[in-house]
């Protein structure tokens, strides 16, 4: 893609098909060949490692649609059904979904490796105007596909956005039926999502095409940001790009499989593993981490037409930076004064991340304003400005030169990186101490068996949970999405097969039509599901005082509650994701005869200290000495609710075991991977230092 | 001038420290993109509700007369069952194995002592059609596709196809009642 190739071919073959189809030639001259300044850092490796995640998202995601059925009322089960029944079907999931979240991470990084490098400015301004689109095309098909699932997430984030269109003056209302394809947020939705969400990756890959073509004309911008002069000032792209590419993209598999196989759900969002359900918004809604910046903005603004165009407008205004800094000097080493508004940037847009998941209230709207203001204070006064006014360092003569001075740059980016990063540090701290004074209690954390990444289910824990389920959860709560066979399968209760099979035989299975057009009932067999008691939402709604007694398949990865800055910063690294297991512990526990003053009870309805809202219609369900159990275990009310809670951990996730297995092989497989790459580039990159 | 130093190694015919290391590298990274593939392909298998849903069915057969026959689905395929009339029986008995492309004898389709039964998959085994029952000119299967006969007993005797119609896994719980799987 840089004029004529200088590829010879060699063998007669190669030679024919060149001369017919020189596609030999354009790779060698694009990804062999294709000059490289040799001062790049790390931070281009970026590149690679997104081509690599578009990749990914394209193979997991044709895998998916495999097993995928878009309809409301079949997505969220075959959703369950591939990641419980299909071979590796967790893995994929996981793949996919933890993959777009990666992929938002790699881009971010890459932008504001843009940013600061000034990789934007003249002759690479349509270089960056193709990758703000190709950001644009990644948010649309993220948030198409976080619709699939049908979640409650899922459903409300798609009314949520589409509605924001409803703010275009007098067409808007028009415009969101349109999207829709109905009164409001449905089955033809879903299915013009999955059609666009399949599409849009391919738009993307064309759309990259362009940016890499883009690139190859005008050459990679570099951290000095003087452009290469002589020979001397580049390298090959192979093997030196591609071996550090390699090993930055291995490096990048880490940190990837580090949620895939063992935070799958620290990014998601619990209220997503519940089904939609257009009668209930959740109450705190939120968009996936990698919108809540935009999502701060547009909540900023009190005027509805107006916080939707400051949305957009805090993208579509990315599409003028190459106008709106005019500073000759590209690289932000050299401009010492830009380079302090860039980490302000950077604390900027971390801070609207973080209001983006706060409530809308209070202090967090001031300063959602606040913040809001910065971020379109630096694109519109700042950089302007700047580039006017600011007084800037000598430039080196040359990449070589560059090169020679690398140490003491590389020394000061650190510090300046470490500095930006303690300042966002505490002043989330001073403003998450603020909250914590004001806000609630959570449960307490308990110690599982499955926690951590050698987590494993305790056998005669599950089975003592399943008693307790059979004896008495059952009697109003469904497992739908467990069938009796699981109980055998392996890194479960382990029932020996026949035990499975008498358990199945125990229940009554509602069938037919039989050859008279009959229903009847019939023993239970393996491939049953735990049937609710119930025969229609209705009837259970009616028995149970108006509630509905919830289908446990999922409780366990349904629930949870916020565990506030640090907490969750360590969770990462410490494997927390016990919340769903503690709250349902706690809850059976949390029962409290008299409410406390000032609480009134409605009729019907029990004081739980740990239920949203204190007053839920649930009796307590459970107390000492209710159930036998034959391993000598205590009969307690504790022992009780940690051991159905463990058997509900493992309904709603059946492969944990494997998951977390499965990991640590890949991860040792890829630091050692790491490791050998990291040595082969510096050995080939040896003779260029 | 390391730099020259490890340009000289380079030139030596002696496999180096450093050819080995190049060598590891490719190949752990080549086994580790197998290992990779290999979830792809297996999540293409029947899934564990697939598998589960393939269980022994039972049928009952009291409701099929002499003559007769009927069509049950297990694993999504059609199984035929019939209840032979004894001219169908004798006409499966009788003739010559040399006479049969596929030979097999009608003891080996059906059970002792339910001669009169016979329980096949009804798919042609040329191109996966379902021949229709009581149809062609042997008292058994025609396909209608592509022209394949069949006789009393579901083997092939004439047109495209190369083998019998295969009998399912079953057994008698009953005199009036089968298992198949």
């Amino acid at each position: 893609m840089s004029g004529p190739s200088t590829y010879q071919p060699q063998s007669p073959f190669m030679k024919w098909l060149e001369q017919r189809l020189p596609i030999a030639g354009l790779v060698h001259s694009s990804f062999i060949a294709y000059p490289t300044p040799r001062n790049l850092n790390y931070w281009w490796t970026f590149g690679a490692i997104l081509s690599m995640m578009l990749a990914v998202q394209i193979v997991t995601g044709i895998v998916l649609a495999m097993h995928y059925t878009p309809h409301v009322d079949l997505a969220f089960d075959s959703v369950e059904r591939l990641v419980r029944d299909v071979n590796y079907g967790w893995l994929l999931r996981n793949m996919h979904a933890a993959g777009a979240s990666m992929f938002f991470v790699a881009v971010y990084i890459h932008m504001l490796r843009g940013l600061y490098y000034g990789s934007y400015k003249a002759p690479r301004e349509v270089l960056w105007i193709l990758g703000v689109i190709i950001y644009l095309l990644m948010m649309a098909t993220g948030f198409m596909g976080y619709v699939l699932p049908w979640g409650q997430m899922s459903f409300w984030g798609a009314t949520v956005i589409t509605n924001l269109f409803s703010a275009i003056p007098f067409v808007g209302d028009s415009i969101v039926t349109l999207l829709w394809g109905g009164y409001s947020v449905g089955n033809p939705t879903l299915n013009r999502f999955f059609s666009l969400h399949y599409l849009l990756p391919f738009v993307i890959a064309g759309v990259v095409v362009l940016h890499v073509w883009a690139l190859h004309v005008t050459g990679q911008n570099n951290p000095a940001g003087v452009e290469p002069k002589t020979e001397k000032d580049t390298v090959p792209f192979t093997p030196y790009a591609t071996l550090k590419d390699a090993f930055g993209m291995s490096c990048f598999l880490v940190f990837f499989c580090w949620f895939i196989f063992y935070m799958p759900n620290y990014l998601g969002d619990a209220d997503n593993y519940i089904p939609a359900n257009p009668g209930v918004t959740p109450p705190h809604i939120v968009p996936e981490w990698y919108y809540l910046p935009f999502y701060a903005i547009l909540r900023s603004i009190p005027n509805k037409l107006m916080g939707v165009v400051a949305m957009f407008g805090a993208i579509i205004v990315l599409l003028f930076l190459p106008w709106l800094d005019s500073a000759k000097v590209r690289s932000l080493r050299y401009r010492p004064l830009a380079k302090r508004f860039f980490w302000g940037f950077v604390a900027t847009c971390l801070m609207l991340g973080w209001l983006g998941a706060k409530p809308a209230e209070g202090m967090y709207t001031i300063l959602g304003r606040i913040f809001t203001f910065f971020y379109f204070a630096y694109f519109l006064i700042v950089l302007p400005l700047l580039s006017r006014v600011e007084k800037t360092l000598p430039l080196p003569n040359s990449i070589a030169e560059d090169v020679l001075n690398k140490g003491k740059v590389v020394g000061t980016t650190a510090a300046s990186l470490f500095a930006a990063v303690l300042a966002g540090t505490m002043l989330f701290g001073g403003v998450q101490s603020a909250k914590a004074s004001e806000g609630g209690e959570s449960p307490p954390s308990l110690s599982w068996s499955f926690a951590g990444p050698f987590g494993t289910y305790d056998r005669a824990q599950l089975q003592r949970g399943f008693k307790i389920y059979k004896e008495v959860c059952s009697a109003c709560h469904s497992l739908k999405l467990l069938q009796y066979r699981n109980l055998a399968e392996p890194g479960g209760p382990s029932f020996t097969l026949d035990q499975a099979k008498a358990i199945a035989a125990e229940a009554s299975i509602k069938d037919g039509p039989n050859d008279a057009g009959e229903m009847f009932e019939r023993p239970g067999r393996l491939a049953d599901t735990f049937h609710s008691p119930f025969p229609n939402e209705q009837a259970a709604r009616a028995a149970n005082g108006g509630a509905v007694p919830p289908d446990m398949s999922l409780l366990a990865k349904a629930r949870s509650y916020p565990r506030g800055f640090p907490q969750f910063i360590f969770d990462f690294f410490t494997q927390f994701q016990e919340q769903g297991p503690n709250y349902i512990d706690a809850l059976l526990q949390g029962y409290q005869d008299t409410p406390p003053e000032g609480f009134s009870l409605p009729d019907g309805s029990y004081y739980n200290k740990w239920f949203p809202g204190h007053s839920i219609k649930m009796p307590p369900p459970i107390s000492d000495g209710q159930v036998t159990y034959d391993d000598g275990s205590p009969q307690t009310l504790p022992q009780y609710a940690k051991d159905v809670t463990a058997f509900l951990m493992w309904a709603a996730e059946p492969h944990l075991e494997a998951r977390k297995r499965l990991g640590l092989q890949v991860m040792i497989f890829l630091i050692i991977l790491s490791g050998l790459l990291y040595f082969t580039k510096r050995k080939v990159w040896s003779n260029v230092h | 001038m390391k730099g020259l130093w490890i340009v000289t190694t380079e030139t030596s015919a002696e496999p180096t420290r450093r050819d080995f290391l190049y060598i590891a590298t490719g190949a752990v990274a080549a086994v580790g993109a197998a290992a990779a593939v290999w979830p792809f392909i297996a999540q293409m298998n029947p899934d564990a509700s697939t598998i589960a849903a393939g269980a022994p069915i039972e049928v009952d057969l009291t409701p099929i007369a002499e003559g007769q026959d009927i069509k049950v689905f297990w694993r999504g395929k059609p199984i035929y069952i019939m209840n032979r009339t004894k001219k169908q029986v004798e006409e499966a008995r009788s003739v010559a194995l040399s006479a049969l492309p596929d030979p097999q004898t009608d003891q080996e389709r059906t059970k002792e002592g339910h001669e009169q039964w016979l329980v096949v998959i009804g798919i042609c085994t040329h191109l996966g059609c379902i021949p229709i029952a009581h149809e062609g000119s042997y008292d058994g299967f025609f396909c209608p596709c592509h022209g394949s006969q069949y006789d009393s007993s579901g083997r092939i005797r004439q047109g495209p196809a190369p083998l019998n119609l295969p009998v399912p896994p079953y057994q008698f719980v009953s005199d009036s009642k089968i298992q198949i799987g």
